[in-house]
């Protein structure tokens, strides 16, 4: 019935437009193309509604960031969506489709578009990019609050926990651990006062799932902490949020300060006796905050190092009280099992992992942008049905998956299905949902560099295994990419890697091997071609390539132009050349030559 | 008033606010920086002797997290974002122009005449238009050095005429 007067309040309209204004909207002009519809349809008059569209990455209408912007323009129900939408191409829409009827046919998305969504099932972000993230009647319309309610007035903290284990939702911040189980180990503590964490510090390079869902829906991120809140009995909750996501956090507040007006949150909530409410900490930018007992310390207002475990922060987390931290991405599951039940929970999934999961895909292929699949769907339905396959129709390589602490899984593996055993089994993880997609023209030492690199800059330095043993891993690697690599380097680097695996005292170092290792697994030909032939065979290793100019060169001095070292010389329609000792191997004469006369070797 | 004893008045004011709270040393520190730009050395004297907070204690925090600084920064801040995204589309090249033109040294990122800083970021979120830099708060997506040349111009000139 709610539903219903949703879409009568939508077709009651006449026009309604939906910009993109996702981080990929807002980067491509979005903010622009909206002012342009308003100022258009202002200009004529038309009674026009203009929802800044939630969070369009994930956008149920949008999504596909590589087409951004992306504008929905809804007439008497009937949806046709644009697609790289610039602000001066915004009156032509406004007078040949708003005013005449007649769909502006050459901007509309093309086939890609649909295809794009065909293999995927939109269920945490099926909201995001329908409603505006600033509205809360928006997320009311749609059952919004009713799943908390459902909790707090009809079930029991112990029902909650049951429904939420036999749903079988495991964390999605990166290590799987079942949600439910951590609830009912924090429940049976006896001490009083809990705390309830909502972990988005997203901080892998590549992903941006939680920044996706936090802008598109904050409701649903609030209601889940909700429901948590109640099953372990905690009266107060931290969103633990990077201060790199600006716009997450205004939208964030927002959903917070309404909540509270409607009496979702504050005291005696939804009629009940029960008070929680939720407070957000900025995150100051270390990534091994995303650490359960790092993030707890930064709270507390110290430098963000992990503890040793046990005790758990189930048993002793914030200031010493009994904490659960979960994910983003996990707690907007939950109003959606709470509402629809467990065992239409896992009946989305493989065997051990159940319901979807949200991957921000990107990397070397057509269609980049927020995707959510059911667990267990094929690397190959991915990467080629999904994504379109290989930009510029390159060969596909391999595919990274969990960041920093992931592994690279090689061409040969690509109907591998995606779920938490499977990728472990293959030497990579699940991780928090970054999946790179690499081609013929990447080089796998450098990738497997270009991660330690990060997680050698974020370990801590708190145990020596994590501080010191990715400090020398990553020596090696530098050597190896410059060409000074020596035969048992390879030994050294596997020997390394398992020590500093099985020894490092939190997750970061745990996994800080793992881009190593799988590299070396499935790649270990590219890697002694760097050491034994000092080559990279994908040319992109800075030291172990030259540009130099052909004889065919014609002198149209473009490349002299655009050299950023002035470190190449010649006069007009004459052979150019580059100074080697000036050139900083950026490639840029290579990008903008015509002619094909410049060469890397 | 003159703009500087304004900045200690907040100051002053903000050392109020936090000085009941629990785990308030990275709030308290983000305020400050918010006013200030970064975190003078002064600023973090006052706070020790007002709230009784160990200097090493506040150091220890500000040199752990990245968002803080303890220099002041250019009037551009040029953010790279080098995500695996813009890593395998070559922010790194990028980075190395952005040094060239600006022609910052080795372990430099502020050029000496303060109208530059150049910094890099783990993923901003649009790796769809990879490789991305943000200069202040304007987005350039699918960049290239050669580019990047063109686009540091814009604001390279920009400086000229504010001298002029």
């Amino acid at each position: 019935m709610i539903r219903n007067s949703k879409n009568k309040k939508e077709t009651e309209r006449d026009i309604v437009v939906k910009v993109c204004l996702g981080p990929g909207g807002i980067a491509s002009g979005g903010e622009r193309v909206l002012m342009a519809f308003k100022e258009e349809t202002g200009k004529r008059g038309i009674k026009a509604s203009f929802e800044p569209n939630c969070s369009v990455h994930q956008v149920g209408c949008m999504g596909l960031c590589s087409k951004d912007v992306l504008v929905d323009v809804l007439q008497n129900g009937k949806k046709t969506t644009y697609q790289f939408i610039k602000p001066e191409m915004v009156g032509r829409i406004v007078e040949e489709h708003i005013i005449n009827g007649r769909v502006v046919e050459e901007w509309t998305v093309r086939e890609d578009y649909n295809a794009f969504y065909g293999k995927q099932m939109k269920v945490v972000l099926d909201a995001c990019g329908k409603i505006d993230p600033e509205d809360i009647e928006a997320y009311i319309l749609m059952d919004g609050y009713e799943s908390a309610r459902k909790a707090l007035t009809k079930m029991t903290p112990v029902e909650v926990i049951e429904e939420v284990k036999s749903s079988g939702l495991r964390g999605r911040g990166g290590a799987g651990f079942p949600t439910g189980k951590k609830w009912e180990f924090c429940r049976s503590q006896k001490e009083e006062t809990r705390y309830f964490i909502c972990n988005a510090d997203e901080g892998d390079p590549g992903a941006f799932m939680d920044r996706a869902i936090i802008e598109g829906n904050p409701h649903s991120v609030i209601e889940g902490m909700i429901i948590g809140a109640y099953a372990i009995n905690a009266k107060e909750g931290y969103v633990y949020i990077r201060a790199e996501y600006p716009l997450a956090v205004k939208r964030l507040g927002i959903a917070l300060g309404k909540a509270r007006e409607k009496g979702f949150l504050g005291k005696k909530i939804f009629g009940t006796d029960i008070d929680f409410d939720i407070k957000i900490k900025l995150g100051a930018g270390a990534f091994v905050c995303g650490e359960e007992t790092a993030l707890i310390a930064s709270i507390e207002g110290r430098r963000g190092m992990p503890r040793t475990r046990p005790p758990f922060p189930a048993q002793k987390g914030l200031w010493g009280k009994p904490t659960v931290i979960n994910n983003v991405e996990t707690l907007a599951n939950l109003p959606l099992i709470i509402k629809n039940g467990a065992k239409w929970y896992s009946s989305i999934g493989s065997d051990g992992s159940k319901g979807t999961k949200v991957f921000a895909l990107t990397g070397k292929i057509k269609n980049t942008g927020l995707i959510e699949v059911p667990m267990g769907i094929s690397l190959k339905e991915i990467i080629y049905d999904i994504a379109g396959g290989i930009e510029k129709d390159r060969t596909f390589k391999a595919v990274q998956t969990g960041g920093p602490s992931g592994g690279c899984i090689p061409s040969s593996m690509i109907d591998l299905k995606v779920d938490y055993e499977t990728l472990a089994k293959a030497g990579s993880i699940m991780g928090s949902g970054g999946m790179i997609v690499l081609d013929e023209t990447d080089c796998m030492v450098a990738i497997a560099k270009f991660f330690l690199e990060f997680t050698q800059k974020e370990s801590c330095g708190k145990c020596p295994p994590c501080r010191i043993g990715t400090k020398r891993m990553l020596e090696i690697l530098e050597r190896i990419t410059a060409g000074n690599g020596k035969e048992e380097d390879l030994a050294l680097l596997e020997e390394l890697g398992g020590k500093v695996k099985v020894t490092s005292l939190c997750g970061l170092g745990q996994s800080a091997p793992n881009p190593v290792l799988s590299t070396i697994k499935y790649f270990r030909d590219e890697y002694e071609e760097h050491i034994k032939n000092k080559k990279c065979p994908a040319k992109v290793c800075n030291a172990l390539i030259t540009f130099s100019i052909l004889e065919s060169c014609n002198g149209c001095g473009a490349c002299r132009i655009a050299c950023p070292a002035v470190a190449i010389t010649g006069e007009k329609k004459k052979l150019h050349r580059i100074y080697q000792d000036l050139c900083i191997k950026c490639g840029a004469c290579f990008e903008v030559c015509k002619f094909s006369a410049v060469e890397k070797l | 008033m003159n703009p500087q004893s304004k900045k200690e008045d907040l100051l002053g004011d903000i050392l109020e606010k936090y000085r009941d709270t629990k785990g308030n040393i990275i709030p308290l520190l983000q305020d400050i920086q918010d006013i200030f730009g970064y975190i003078p050395e002064d600023a973090v004297d006052l706070i020790s002797k007002r709230l009784d907070i160990p200097e090493s204690k506040l150091y220890g925090v500000t040199t752990f997290y990245a968002q803080f600084h303890l220099r002041p920064r250019g009037e551009n801040i040029i953010t790279a974002c080098c995500g695996t995204a813009c890593h395998v589309k070559g922010s790194e090249r990028i980075i190395n122009s952005i040094r060239t033109i600006l022609g910052l040294g080795s372990g430099e990122d502020t050029t000496r005449d303060q109208k530059f800083t150049l910094e890099k970021v783990a993923c901003i979120g649009t790796c769809s238009m990879a490789p991305v830099i943000v200069i202040n708060k304007d987005v350039y997506g699918g960049i290239t050095p050669d580019k990047i040349t063109r686009t540091l111009k814009k604001y390279q000139t920009k400086r000229s005429d504010d001298k002029e």
